[in-house]
């Protein structure tokens, strides 16, 4: 590949990376945090209401899943295109 | 011994560390003064990072505002948090790839524009400005409320500490002493809620305790949502905003939090990309320990406040009521005279209770300004965290580490600001724009001089607090939201955006977001008493507005960088370059 050519590719590998994390940290807080809230409160999780949970406890461990899948993805992804130093 | 020589001697101590750590990491150039030196391992940065962020708001406020809000704390946690997802995906690897000291650098070179440089220099001192004297101010009251000096005098002890450790070490000073004070602000955080948690529902992890079963058998969110339906109040695990505004909220929280600039500032000081993206998930790590703790003390604190006090004698209650009293945090008024606390819905006083010299029948203090609801209690949602203990029973020197942790969140927050602001000032203003040959030297000096002066102006906000400080709180996030956070994340992800575009941009948010903010939460423009939510646009809050100006600002720059010339070539490349994560240790050197 030409230099140009692989760094395009490198990009557009990031940008759907991106465009998965993305949708998963959207559906955990927005999602079920917030706009289907009161859908999961019929489910419970121990002596939580399911909805009230990821609002106030799973979105935030999730985020920080996220973050560190993120973190393993690009590294895996930078050795492929030999960006890593 | 008593709850105030273990204060002292806590906070003699952790004193003692800040100092001796900030005379070991003294700054040499200035490149160790704005960014460490660029050397500081991921674990460092990703705590002094937590440090940073988690200010006497976190520390103090949060739990007692989620306490009271509920379900609509969630705005809080999700949005303080989920922000470090954005910051970590859109934002930390390619400004570290870009490799410069300031957020005004970034949004500078990359709009080839001082004017875009002076836009952002703003954006940064008012964001900056407006949160550090919210946290000089916590350092006075901490301060008055546990060693029982004046509140001033808390501040100036307060500003003396800061100004050793940022005017001595700058970056590379604040950032070890962040480290510690993270250190000492999670274990004082954790170490009550954890009592508690054991005390109340026999689980030592409060994140399980706060779903587990109580006493009686019945689950202890359960239980208090029964406490509240009694009472008159909404279900704690319900909300009282509307969907939409959650969600506002949440989203102007999680773009301002990605775009603060002492935030962003941190990602600059580990040596490459690589680093910066784990010392992002590193510090929401350590972040997200407070956070889903956070939640639980306030379900925790909100149960045993109305178990205590509600339908109880006066003349029964415990120690700390009466202590609390005579702080005026906590204000009674005997309106049916049964000598019993009434503590349902509604507000107990119009505004903050107004004392009378005068003591009522029961030994309570008199006040002037009760209301004609029925509810009798009025209770200041900050002594949540920090009575929480007392309430609890805990031992005395538990009580004095919350001092210590309230103090080492609000001094790290502080730190960090400052060095924003005088870095804008020295770096962005004087070196890049005024007086481009000056001395690294002379710079060295011109930052250690606004560290100075920005110090003495933080601290008279400290104690002489405008009142507009509380509702400007949420103007920070809604300001980074709408100028910072689009500009940034268009010059990485569009490489067509042009200086044109991201300058409209920023100014239409901008001046959006201050003119809502200022007309919705103040008398300034057009009426004299702040708007009432009904004029909401959209049914939009203040606090939400700037998921609302944000969006204006993308569509506006993209429209008008589309109508206005391609960016130059060499920007063009800058945006190739810092799309690849290789080379940024080259990068540092300019």
């Amino acid at each position: 590949m030409t230099k140009p050519d692989k760094s395009e590719a490198y990009w557009r590998e990031n940008k759907k990376y991106l465009a998965i994390l993305l949708s998963i940290w959207f559906v955990v807080s927005f999602g079920c945090g917030i706009l289907f809230k009161d859908l999961l409160n019929r489910y419970s999780l121990g002596g939580f209401k399911l909805g009230f949970w990821f609002a106030q406890q799973g979105s935030i461990y999730v985020f920080v899943v996220l973050i560190f899948v993120y973190v393993w993805l690009m590294n895996r992804l930078d050795k492929k295109y030999g960006y890593n130093e | 011994m008593s709850v105030q020589l273990w204060t002292w001697i806590l906070v003699g101590i952790t004193f003692a560390l800040y100092f001796g750590i900030a005379i070991w990491a003294r700054a040499g150039s200035t490149k160790e003064f704005y960014v460490a030196g660029g050397g500081v391992s991921p674990l460092a940065n990703g705590m002094a990072t937590a440090a940073d962020w988690m200010s006497a708001a976190s520390f103090i406020s949060m739990a007692g505002i989620i306490s009271f809000a509920g379900y609509d704390g969630s705005v809080y946690l999700m949005g303080w948090t989920g922000g470090y997802v954005l910051l970590a995906l859109l934002l930390a690897p390619y400004l570290r790839k870009f490799g410069k000291f300031t957020v005004p650098d970034f949004i500078g070179d990359r709009y080839y524009s001082n004017t875009a440089r002076t836009v952002a220099v703003i954006c940064a001192l008012i964001v900056s400005f407006t949160y550090v004297a919210g946290q000089m101010r916590g350092v006075g009251i901490v301060f008055s409320q546990f060693l029982q000096v004046e509140i001033t005098t808390g501040v100036i002890i307060g500003m003396a500490v800061v100004l050793v450790f940022a005017f001595l070490g700058g970056m590379k000073g604040i950032t070890y002493t962040q480290v510690a004070q993270y250190c000492v602000l999670i274990f004082a955080f954790m170490v009550p809620a954890i009592f508690i948690s054991i005390q109340m529902t026999g689980n030592i992890i409060p994140q399980i305790g706060m779903g587990s079963r109580v006493e009686d058998g019945t689950f202890l969110l359960e239980k208090l949502d029964n406490l509240h339906t009694q009472l008159g109040f909404k279900e704690y695990t319900e909300g009282t905003k509307s969907t939409w505004d959650v969600f506002a909220i949440t989203l102007a929280l999680m773009a301002g939090t990605a775009g603060l600039p002492h935030v962003i500032v941190r990602f600059f000081t580990v040596p490459n990309v690589k680093d910066a993206r784990k010392s992002a998930g590193l510090a929401l790590l350590l972040i997200a320990i407070l956070y889903t703790t956070a939640p639980a003390v306030s379900v925790f604190a909100r149960t045993n406040l109305i178990e205590t006090v509600s339908d109880q004698e006066y003349t029964s209650l415990p120690e700390w009521f009466k202590n609390w009293e005579n702080m005026g945090l906590i204000a009674w008024s005997d309106k049916n005279e049964d000598g019993k606390i009434q503590y349902v819905n509604g507000d107990a006083t119009t505004g903050k209770p107004e004392f009378t010299e005068a003591r009522g029948a029961s030994g309570e203090r008199l006040i002037a300004n009760a209301s004609t609801e029925t509810n009798e209690l009025y209770v200041d949602r900050d002594i949540m965290v920090l009575a929480n203990p007392e309430i609890a029973q805990l031992p005395s020197w538990v009580i004095a580490l919350v001092a210590a942790g309230g103090l080492a969140a609000a001094l790290s927050t502080a730190a960090g600001l400052l060095l924003v602001i005088s870095t804008s000032v020295s770096h962005d203003l004087i070196k890049k724009q005024l007086k481009p040959n000056i001395s690294e030297k002379g710079e060295l000096l011109a930052a250690r001089l606004s560290i100075l002066v920005a110090i003495i102006v933080a601290g008279l906000f400290g104690i002489y607090p405008p009142g507009f400080v509380a509702a400007v709180v949420a103007l920070a996030f809604g300001l980074a939201a709408a100028s910072f956070f689009p500009a940034i994340v268009l010059g990485i992800f569009d490489k067509r955006m042009n200086k044109q575009g991201a300058i409209s941009g920023m100014i239409v948010g901008t001046v959006l977001m201050l003119f809502y903010m200022i007309r919705f939460k103040t008398g300034l423009i057009g009426v004299l008493e702040p708007l009432p939510a009904s004029e909401w646009w959209f049914g939009t809050s203040p606090e939400g507005f700037g998921t609302f100006a944000m969006l204006i600002n993308v569509v506006i720059s993209i429209t008008i960088s589309r109508l206005t010339p391609a960016p130059p070539k060499d920007v063009q490349e800058i945006v190739e370059r810092i799309r690849i994560p290789s080379g940024a240790g080259e990068a540092q050197h300019h």
